[in-house]
C-alpha cells in the first residue's frame, strides 16, 4: 500500500519558497521527513559532521543528533542489513550509499532480504527503507564513481526504483519515498546536484504529483525521447536543438524505473510513431531493453521505426578522460533521432 | 588510564552484566589511541626525537641497517613525499582529476615495502604510492589513474603489485586467495618461501570482505601479512566509529598474531614487517600488523578536513613526522652531513620536475580504448559495437585527430 501523500510541513507565512538546487532540495526533503516522523533515521558513511561527501545531509546531525543521523562503520552490507532490522523494529531508515559503485557490498542484503521480506513473511513484515544512491557519470571521477547500476536492481521484484531529474521532484519524491511502505532505491543524478542553472522554486505547501508515475516534460510530434535521471537534461537540450531545425520531439521523464509506468510512453508513441530510449547504463539486459520490448508489443502498429537506444556501451565504465565518448550526448541523441526519422 | 583489556574479558558476576561487558566511550577512545601507554603493544625502534630504542625482539630484524641503508630509507621517504606533494599540486592546477595523498604515511609504506622480497606479492588499496615505489612501479605509472586516463598503468604480474583497489576491502580477499595459491604451489615452508602482503585502512576493517579475508587466511594457513595502516581517519570518521578494540587485537579472535607498530617509524615498520613476512614464508601465517600513523593531509583533494577534525591534532602529529626523526638520528649520530641532505633535496626537486613534465605531457587515451580488453577472448558483439561507434565518430569533422 502506498502511504498517504506528504503532508505539507508547517512554515511561517513570511518564509518565501526557496530557490534550490537538486542537492539542496534533497537536503530540505530529508529535514522535512525527519521533522514529520521521529522514526526516520539517516544512516551512512560520513553523513554526520561532514554532511556526506556531496553534503546532502549537511547540518542534519547537528540538528537531529547522532541517534538519528548515524555515521556508520564502513560497510554497506552492514548499512543495509541493520537498516532492515531497524525497519522491522519500526524505524524508517534512509540509507546513503556514498557512490553507485559502492552499493555492491550491500547487494546481497538488498536482493535477498530487502526485496523479499514482505513476500516471504506473507505481508507481515514491512521494510520501509530508502536507499539513496548517487549515480551516473560526467564528474571526471576515478573508477567506481560513475556507474549506472539500476538495471541490476530493476530485475529484482519487490524493490521500487525511482530517479529524480530536477529540484522540485527531488524535494517531493524523496519525501514520498520515505513515506512509502516498500523499499525504495532512490537514484540521484550526482552530476546535477549542485548545478546552479537548474535551481527551481520549491514550494513546500504545493501538492506533489504521485511518486510512481512518468511525466511528459515536453510535447512533440515527430519522435519521443524517453529517459530518466541525468539524461533528462540531455534529452531536453536535444529537443530544443531539434526544434530549431524544425523537428518536434516529445520528452518523457520516467521518474519511476521499477515498476515502470509506461502508459504515457505508449500514448506518446501512438502519436509520434518513433521512440528513442536514452540512458547512461549499458544497453544489454537493461531498462532500455525492457522499454523497447514492451513498446513493440503495445504499439506495434503505430511504430514507423524500431525502438532505438542511446546508452552507455556494453563495457565497464571507462577512465573518465573518455567519458564524454561513453555518455549519451546531444549529438548521439540527435543522430539517433535522424536514424529513426529516416528509417 | 585502564587498559582496554580490562573490559574485553569481563568475569561473570563481576557486576551487573551491562556494566561489566561494556566499555565507556572514554575507555574505547583511550584504548584505540593508546600507544606509549600500551608499552610492549607499540613496537618502536626510533622515537619521534630520533633516538634509537633497543628492542630485544625486533633488533635482530634490522641488524643490516647501517648508515648507508638508513640514508637510503630516508631518500625513499623524501622522494615519495616529494612526489606526493607534486601530485597534489598538479591536481590543484587541473592536471590530475583527483589526488589521494600519502603525506604522513611514508614510514609505514617504505618500511613495509622494503621488507618485501622480489618474489613476494603485494595488494595495495589506493594510497600505497610508497609501496609502489618499493615495487619499482614508477610514480609516472601511477599518474594515469589520477589523471583519469586509465585504471592501472603497470603490469601487476611482472611488478608483483596488484592494481590499486578502490572498493574498500575487496583486495583483502583477493590477497588471501593469492596467498592460498602460494601455499598450494608448495612455495611456503622454509626461508626461501614466498609471502603476500595486503594493505588496507582502519575504515576498511569494518568491511565483510576484510573479516572474511581474516577467516580464509587463517583456515588455509595462508602466508599473508595483513597490513592495516591505521591513519586514524576513514574520510571524516575516527577509528571509534569502526571498533571498540585496538585493531591489532582483533587478530586474536581469528587465531593469528596481531601487532601494533609505530607507523611513523620506518625502522620499526621494516623490522616488524620482515618478521611477519618471515613467519609467513616459513609457514606460520597469517599475521596482522596495525601501523599506527596519521593521515596528515585531506582524505583526497576533494575532501575538506576542517569540517570534522581539529588542527591541534595535526600539529601534535607533526611532532612525530616519519622523515624528521630519521633526519635527526642520522645527523646526531654523524651518519649524514648537510651535504647529504642538500643532495637529497636537490634530487627531490629534479624528480618533481620530471614528474610534472611527464604528467602535463601525458596523452589522452583514444576512444577505442573503451572497447578494448573487456574480455580475454574476442567478443564479436562488442567488436560490432566498437566498429559502429568508431564509424559514427568518423562522421564528424576533425575526426582524423582521433
Ligand atoms: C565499498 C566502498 N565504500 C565506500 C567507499 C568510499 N570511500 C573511499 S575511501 C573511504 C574511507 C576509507 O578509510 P580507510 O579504510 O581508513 O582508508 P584511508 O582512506 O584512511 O587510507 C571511503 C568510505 C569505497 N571506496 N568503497
Ligand atoms: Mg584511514
Amino acid at each position: 500500500m502506498m502511504a498517504a501523500p506528504a503532508k505539507a510541513p508547517e512554515r511561517s507565512a513570511t518564509t518565501a519558497a526557496p530557490q534550490l538546487t537538486i542537492g539542496k532540495a534533497l537536503n530540505h526533503a530529508l529535514r522535512a521527513a525527519m521533522e514529520a516522523d521521529p522514526k526516520v533515521l539517516i544512516m551512512g558513511e560520513d553523513v554526520g559532521k561532514l554532511g556526506g561527501v556531496f553534503r546532502i545531509t549537511d547540518g542534519l546531525q547537528k540538528d537531529f543528533g547522532e541517534h538519528r543521523v548515524l555515521d556508520t562503520p564502513l560497510a554497506e552490507s552492514g548499512i543495509i542489513g541493520t537498516a532492515i532490522g531497524l525497519a522491522v523494529r519500526g524505524f524508517r531508515p534512509v540509507c546513503e550509499i556514498q557512490f553507485d559503485g559502492f552499493v555492491f557490498p550491500g547487494f546481497d542484503q538488498i536482493v535477498s532480504q530487502l526485496a523479499k521480506l514482505h513476500f516471504r513473511s506473507q505481508g507481515k513484515v514491512k521494510v520501509p527503507i530508502v536507499v539513496r544512491i548517487p549515480f551516473g557519470g560526467g564528474i571526471g571521477a576515478v573508477e567506481h564513481h560513475s556507474e549506472s547500476p539500476e538495471s541490476l536492481f530493476s530485475h529484482t521484484a519487490g524493490l521500487r526504483l525511482v530517479s529524480c531529474s530536477n529540484p522540485v521532484d527531488a524535494y517531493w519524491m524523496l519525501q514520498q519515498a520515505i513515506r512509502c511502505d516498500d523499499p525504495v532505491l532512490f537514484f540521484e543524478p550526482k552530476k546535477l546536484y549542485h548545478t546552479g542553472s537548474l535551481k527551481e522554486t520549491v514550494d513546500p505547501t504545493a501538492s506533489p504529483d504521485p511518486l510512481f508515475a512518468s511525466r511528459v516534460l515536453r510535447s512533440g510530434t515527430a519522435a519521443t525521447l524517453v529517459t530518466y535521471g541525468p539524461s533528462v537534461r540531455v534529452c531536453l537540450d536535444a529537443a530544443i536543438a531539434a526544434a530549431e531545425e524544425g523537428t518536434s520531439l516529445e520528452v518523457i521523464d520516467l521518474r519511476t524505473l521499477s515498476p515502470l509506468d509506461l502508459e504515457p510512453v505508449f500514448e506518446s508513441v501512438r502519436k509520434t510513431g518513433r521512440l528513442i530510449a536514452v540512458s547512461e547504463a549499458p544497453s544489454e539486459s537493461s531498462l532500455t531493453s525492457e522499454i523497447a520490448a514492451r513498446v513493440q508489443q503495445e504499439c506495434f502498429y503505430s511504430l514507423e521505426a524500431p525502438v532505438l537506444r542511446v546508452t552507455g556501451f556494453d563495457t565497464p565504465y571507462p577512465p573518465t578522460k573518455l567519458e564524454e565518448y561513453y555518455l549519451p550526448d546531444l549529438d548521439r541523441v540527435l543522430h539517433t533521432v535522424d536514424r529513426a526519422l529516416t528509417w | 588510564m585502564s587498559s582496554p583489556e580490562q573490559w574485553t574479558h569481563p568475569q561473570p558476576g563481576d557486576s551487573s552484566a551491562a556494566t561489566a561487558a561494556k566499555p565507556t566511550p572514554e575507555q574505547v577512545i583511550a584504548g584505540l589511541r593508546a600507544t606509549s601507554e600500551g608499552g610492549a603493544d607499540l613496537v618502536q625502534l626510533l622515537t619521534p626525537e630520533g633516538e634509537r630504542v633497543d628492542s630485544p625482539e625486533f633488533d635482530r630484524y634490522v641488524t643490516d641497517i647501517d648508515g648507508a641503508r638508513l640514508r637510503s630509507l630516508f631518500r625513499d621517504m623524501t622522494l615519495v613525499r616529494r612526489f606526493d606533494r607534486e601530485a597534489n599540486a598538479l591536481q590543484r592546477q587541473g592536471q590530475l582529476g583527483i589526488w589521494v595523498p600519502l603525506l604522513g604515511q611514508e614510514a609505514a609504506q617504505i618500511g613495509a615495502g622494503r621488507a618485501l622480497r622480489p618474489m613476494d606479492m603485494a595488494f595495495p588499496s589506493y594510497r600505497e604510492h610508497g609501496v609502489a615505489w618499493c615495487r619499482n612501479v614508477s610514480p609516472q605509472d601511477l599518474l594515469g589513474i589520477f589523471r583519469c586516463s586509465d585504471h592501472s598503468g603497470w603490469d601487476p604480474v611482472a611488478a608483483r603489485f596488484h592494481p590499486y583497489t578502490i572498493v574498500i576491502g575487496n583486495q583483502v580477499l583477493n590477497a588471501a586467495g593469492y596467498a592460498m595459491g602460494q601455499r598450494f604451489d608448495g612455495h611456503v615452508g622454509d626461508d626461501d618461501g614466498e609471502a603476500t602482503i595486503c594493505f588496507f585502512g582502519d575504515g576498511a576493517t569494518s568491511q565483510g570482505d576484510v573479516h572474511e579475508g581474516f577467516v580464509w587466511a587463517a583456515v588455509y594457513d595462508a602466508p599473508l601479512v595483513f597490513f592495516c595502516q591505521n591513519n586514524q581517519w576513514a574520510i571524516s570518521e575516527p577509528t571509534e566509529r569502526q571498533s571498540r578494540l585496538p585493531l591489532y587485537q582483533r587478530a586474536q579472535g581469528y587465531g593469528f598474531p596481531g601487532i601494533r607498530v609505530d607507523g611513523n617509524d620506518v625502522l620499526a615498520c621494516l623490522a616488524v614487517t620482515r618478521w611477519a613476512l618471515d613467519e609467513c614464508r616459513t609457514g606460520n601465517g597469517p599475521m596482522l600488523i596495525e601501523a599506527f600513523t596519521y593521515r596528515m593531509d585531506a582524505h583526497t583533494t576533494t575532501d575538506d578536513p576542517t569540517r570534522y577534525r581539529l588542527s591541534d591534532e595535526l600539529e601534535a602529529w607533526k611532532l612525530k613526522d616519519p622523515i624528521e626523526r630519521v633526519r635527526a638520528y642520522l645527523s646526531r649520530n654523524g651518519l649524514a652531513d648537510n651535504d647529504f641532505f642538500e643532495e637529497i633535496a636537490a634530487e627531490a626537486d629534479n624528480f618533481a620536475a620530471e614528474i610534472r613534465d611527464f604528467c602535463v605531457n601525458m596523452p589522452d587515451p583514444p576512444p577505442d580504448r573503451i572497447f578494448s580488453e573487456v574480455y580475454a577472448e574476442p567478443s564479436p558483439v562488442l567488436e560490432a559495437q566498437r566498429a559502429e561507434y568508431l564509424s559514427y565518430l568518423d562522421g564528424f569533422v576533425g575526426a582524423g585527430e582521433r
